[in-house]
């Protein structure tokens, strides 16, 4: 539990907003694609013309049914619609067809990994699915604003948790955890930046010990990792500072303002908000036969705390190196291609996390991108464990490869980078090093060991890096002798 | 006999045999229509070229032996079906400018069957009223007397089936309007099983209540239509996936032992005694059919009023959410930001019984009166609609007057909404429990038709046809027309 | 059963709809009249009872996920009252504002 000023402590919940990645809408078949023209993926039924009625997609019960698995929690059969009446231009029906008795998804949890190595196992309320609303664009239409509706109509699953959550960096683990599920499950790419993954956070505050909640905050839509742990420091600081001056905290809602660091309260109406939530009539209630449920369970990719822990028995890496590739769909497979290939897993792991990580992120590309494919860079790494080159040499052919794009072999066969194994070829070197440095010679037999490692490097640099150190070690010393 | 004078299935053997065209057809139709509705106001648009295109095409099939099941069969649509190209009003101001860029199934269905689309009808705002008189184009008149409504809210079908406008209509009901115009309009209506008609493009007004129908002029007529109106349709999911079967081959036979059920509830209502009569009349003939009569009761029948009071409004309150001046209908003049958009659009594009509707709807679903009003009345619900359930173990078919009286003179109920809502007191039981319910004429008092009701169970609407009739083929109160 | 002007009023907003004062009275009148049908549920035990949201006790069907619709902007904009490069336009809206 962190603790704010030694005697305040905060009480956290998210609601995390997914798009599905469906190719049509929840309710319609228009496509669901990114950044097309205004309004030219908005059926009739996303524009909530006169009469047309919803139709529900069946991938999105599918997509709804594999997150609640991975969440622990169970399935509501029958599962039904709701109508969550407002008005804004862009929600077109002025009602949002959710879900508010039976949500798809109810009673689940989620294991989070803390800083320190501990685990917290947080709460999920529910998780239910929803239409997103269309655009507003702001920009200045002759004092206007234009709406655009290819948005409208894409499903959404809103995951609730629990007020489990006590620190800023707890949400941010708990969010990255979310995100690792949705993208393991390949129900959603979860980009924050282009919207397919929203948070919106419930922050209140309390005195140390207290078992009464404080008056919350929602801080809405905010849309990046970093910023979600930033608006949630600034709202328990601000939180704290008015209550200590004698203020109380309103119940309302909240922008970010990435810009300046702070939240500030949405606009409010004279009346306050009244959802009037009832039975959507145009949908029946959906039940999900358990055959359906079980046949969707089974067919479930193997979920991150699993990956971990298989990393951890099966190819005996570190806590800490299974959690981090493990965390990433993409980067797990590439990490077990690497290491299937090299058959060395700790060092795949090393490479990975080093060299390879390094240079992605200097290029800003992701795992999929890599320039270094992992069936080469398991080569790499098998040349370094069968003593083709050695590990100096092993970075520069990395860099070679990275930036020429060449496979491996044909770089240590074009550079004659091979490693020299070859003991007399090793022998004739150590005699010449010995020969062309008699005072080092001199020093050394009187008692100055640590030369030892000159004459290591003076021959390592005569076989230009490619002699393997050991045997070098080794004949040195038995030469030294003689 | 003039071509108008001829029913819808005379109509098509006529077409068949040759005697006339779908032009000649469809050309005196649109002529009746120019000559006698500018006084009745039975339209609100004319597709006169649309519907001479329809025919001459129809004529083509014809002569070439490849017409369809209603080919060249000149009919209205209530401008409650979206209908692709054409103006498409609700009734309302909202949409007064509102041309469909779609069409709804029903429109669909009858097309590709072949039928001429003559236009499109007149009804009450967004289908609520019960007289015709909240339509944003005017009230209709009753062809019958031109002093009295022609009940609602498919007014306008009724008038102009009526009226020999058109050989017959598409109609809906949610809580009794096309029973009770039909029993104004001396007319066969009936509104089958919810889910039996694609409610995909017929613009909703109580989504769990409203039924696509027909307003014809017999029993025969209506189940040549509604067999092609009816069956699924995957764009809406509350359609049912039950066959449909064929309405016109089961009507022909006898309805002897027929179990018909006479709730005690209804009847003992206090009455006009000319409403008894004709009811007693009508169970009479029913009785020399062969039918079985028997006293039934459905206790909480009482309860329909205020539920669908409260149902029909909160559903309303959502579905005309979208009326909002954003991107189609009416926008207000010179909105200063966006809620005077929304505040103004609706209060100049609704006239006051929607709005009073929207209001209760709102009303009933707000924090702190839900459990009290919206959830309270779907119990209810439950109540009224297993009061059916189990009368339907012992009955066939329920009867009843369809409406307390005949029908009234216009601006008589209008400043009342009680009043007008008591018209539907036996109409609206069957929308709540997703029942089939036929209105056919059974008398005449004043110079003003009287209809009877038989609700039937789930899926039953051959048994209503059937039942309807047969009481055709003995009585003659179909077969009266007002002179217009 | 009884409505303030204040009730009547937040109703009224809530769906979006001016009403000007001169016609609150009349309005709150009839609204008053149908409210005091609905006295009549009141009387009814109905704790055992399910909620009936539907006539039909069927489930959802479901459809593939494919798309269906295509690009259909300019007739479906054809009726709009205001439009600007494939935009509805409406009055300024304030961000976050809803």
């Amino acid at each position: 539990m962190t603790i704010y000023n030694e005697s305040w402590e905060a009480v956290i919940g998210l609601e995390i907003h997914v798009q599905l990645a469906t190719n049509s809408k929840l309710f319609s078949g228009a496509s669901t694609n990114f950044g097309a023209l205004p309004n030219t993926q908005a059926c009739n039924i996303d524009l909530a013309l006169p009469g047309v009625l919803p139709v529900l997609n069946e991938e999105v019960l599918k997509m709804a049914v594999k997150l609640g698995k991975a969440l622990n929690a169970n399935i509501n059969s029958p599962t039904s619609f709701a109508r969550k009446n407002y008005f804004y231009p862009d929600l077109p029906k002025g009602y949002q067809i959710s879900q508010m008795d039976k949500p798809i998804v109810e009673g689940g949890f989620l294991d989070i990994e803390l800083e320190d190595g501990t685990s917290k196992r947080i709460g999920v309320t529910r998780a239910h699915l929803e239409e997103d609303a269309g655009k507003s664009l702001h920009e200045d239409f002759e004092g206007q604003s234009g709406i655009d509706l290819n948005r409208s109509g894409t499903p959404l699953i809103e995951i609730v948790s629990e007020p489990d959550i006590s620190s800023p960096k707890e949400a941010i683990a708990y969010l990255k955890s979310i995100h690792s599920i949705i993208r393991y499950l390949e129900i959603s790419d979860g980009n924050m930046a282009e919207g397919s993954m929203r948070c919106d956070a419930n922050v209140s505050v309390r005195k140390l010990g207290s078992k009464e909640l404080g008056t919350r905050t929602e801080t809405k839509n905010v849309n990046s990792f970093r910023f979600v742990e930033k608006a949630i420091q600034y709202e328990i600081e601000r939180q704290i500072s008015e209550i200590e001056s004698g203020n109380t905290i309103t119940q309302e809602t909240r922008l970010y303002d990435s810009q300046a660091n702070t939240t500030r309260p949405m606009r409010t109406k004279e009346y306050a908000n009244d959802y009037r939530y009832f039975p959507e009539p145009d949908l029946l209630p959906v039940v999900l036969e358990d055959s359906f449920i079980k046949e969707i369970h089974e067919d479930m990719p193997e979920m991150p705390t699993e990956k971990k822990l298989r990393f951890i028995k099966e190819y005996g890496l570190s806590e800490y190196d299974s959690s981090l590739l493990a965390s990433d769909k993409d980067l797990a497979n590439f990490f077990e291609t690497v290491a299937d290939e090299s058959k060395s897993a700790k060092l795949s792991a090393n490479w990975i996390m080093g060299e390879l990580s390094a240079e992605l992120n200097k290029e800003n590309l992701n795992i999929l991108n890599s320039k270094v494919s992992a069936k080469q860079l398991g080569l790499l790494i098998k040349r370094i464990e069968d003593s083709t080159i050695s590990g100096k040499i092993a970075k520069d052919v990395f860099e070679k490869m990275w930036s020429t794009g060449n496979e491996i072999d044909a770089i240590i066969e074009k550079e004659g980078l091979q490693q020299v194994t070859d003991l007399s070829e090793i022998e004739t070197m150590v005699s010449k090093v010995i020969n062309e440095n008699p005072g080092q010679l001199q020093q050394y037999l009187s008692g100055k060991d640590r030369l030892f490692g000159f004459f290591v490097g003076q021959v390592m640099k005569e076989s230009q890096g490619k002699a393997n150190p050991s045997q070098v070690n080794e004949i040195l010393k038995k030469k030294l002798k003689e | 006999m003039k071509l108008h004078e001829l029913s819808l299935k005379e109509q098509l053997n006529g077409l068949i045999e040759g005697s006339f065209s779908s032009t000649e057809l469809t050309e005196h139709y649109l002529n009746r229509i120019s000559n006698l509705d500018k006084d009745l106001n039975s339209y609100i648009t004319v597709t006169a070229d649309l519907a001479l295109q329809q025919a001459a095409l129809s004529d083509e099939r014809y002569k070439s032996s490849k017409a369809l099941p209603l080919d060249g069969i000149p009919i209205a649509h209530k401008d409650i079906f979206c209908t692709e190209d054409v103006l498409t009003t609700c009734g309302s101001k909202m949409l007064s400018n509102f041309k469909a860029p779609y069409s709804s199934t029903v429109v669909n269905k009858l097309s590709s069957e072949g039928v001429v689309i003559l236009g499109k009808t007149n009804m009450d705002e967004f289908a609520m009223g019960s007289s015709n008189e909240t339509s944003f184009f005017g009230p209709v008149k009753n062809p019958w007397n031109k002093e009295y409504v022609p009940g609602g809210s498919s007014g306008g079908s009724a008038a102009c089936v009526s009226a020999q406008l058109a050989s017959a209509a598409t109609a809906t009901d949610t809580g009794g309007s096309i029973r009770q115009p039909a029993a104004l309009c001396g007319l066969t209506g009936i509104k089958p099983t919810y889910g039996r008609v694609s409610r995909y493009g017929m613009i909703a007004f109580a989504s769990s209540l409203d039924q696509g129908g027909v307003l014809a002029r017999s029993a025969e007529d209506s189940a040549i239509l509604l067999e092609s109106m009816s069956g699924h349709d995957p764009k809406d999911s509350t359609s049912l996936k039950e066959e449909v079967p064929s309405f016109l081959d089961s009507i022909d036979s006898s309805i002897n032992g027929i179990k018909i059920g006479l709730p005690k509830e209804f009847f003992e209502r206090d009455l006009p005694e000319y409403v008894e009569s004709s009811t007693k009349e009508a169970i009479e003939t029913y009785k020399n059919l062969g039918a079985e009569i028997h006293e039934i009761s459905l206790p909480n029948v009482d309860l329909s009023l205020p539920v669908y009071y409260i149902i029909a409004p909160a559903e309303c309150s959502a579905n005309l959410s979208r009326y909002d001046g954003v991107r189609y209908g009416y926008r207000c003049e010179d909105p200063k930001d966006i809620e005077d958009l929304y505040m103004r659009t609706r209060e100049e594009g609704f006239g006051s019984e929607v709005k009073r509707r929207v209001l209760i709807g709102t009303y009933a679903l707000s924090a702190g009166y839900y459990d009290a009003y919206y959830l309270k009345a779907q119990k209810c619900r439950r109540l009224v609609a297993n009061d059916f359930s189990k009368a339907f173990e012992s009955v066939d078919v329920i009867l009843s007057p369809t409406t307390p009286g005949t029908s009234f003179k216009s601006g008589e109920k209008s400043n009342d909404p009680i009043e007008m809502y008591l018209q539907d007191i036996f109409t609206i039981p069957a929308n709540l429990a997703g029942l089939p319910g036929i209105s056919f004429p059974c008398g005449n008092h004043d110079g003003l038709p009287l209809g009877v009701q038989l609700v039937g169970n789930s899926l039953q609407e051959a048994k209503l046809l059937q039942a309807a009739h047969q009481f055709q083929k003995v009585t003659d109160w179909h077969n009266k027309f007002p002179e217009v | 059963m009884a409505l303030s002007d204040k009730e009547l009023k937040e109703i009224a907003y809530l769906a979006r709809i001016n009403i000007n004062d001169e016609l609150l009275p009349s309005l709150k009148g009839e609204l008053e009249k149908i409210l005091n049908l609905f006295n009549k549920l009141n009387s009814v035990d109905t704790t055992e009872i399910e909620a009936m949201s539907h006539p039909l006790n069927l489930s959802q069907p479901t459809r593939p996920d494919e798309i269906t619709e295509e690009d259909q902007r300019e007739k479906l904009q054809e009726t709009a009252p205001s439009v600007k490069s494939g935009l509805f336009l409406v009055p300024k809206v304030i961000e976050g504002d809803s």
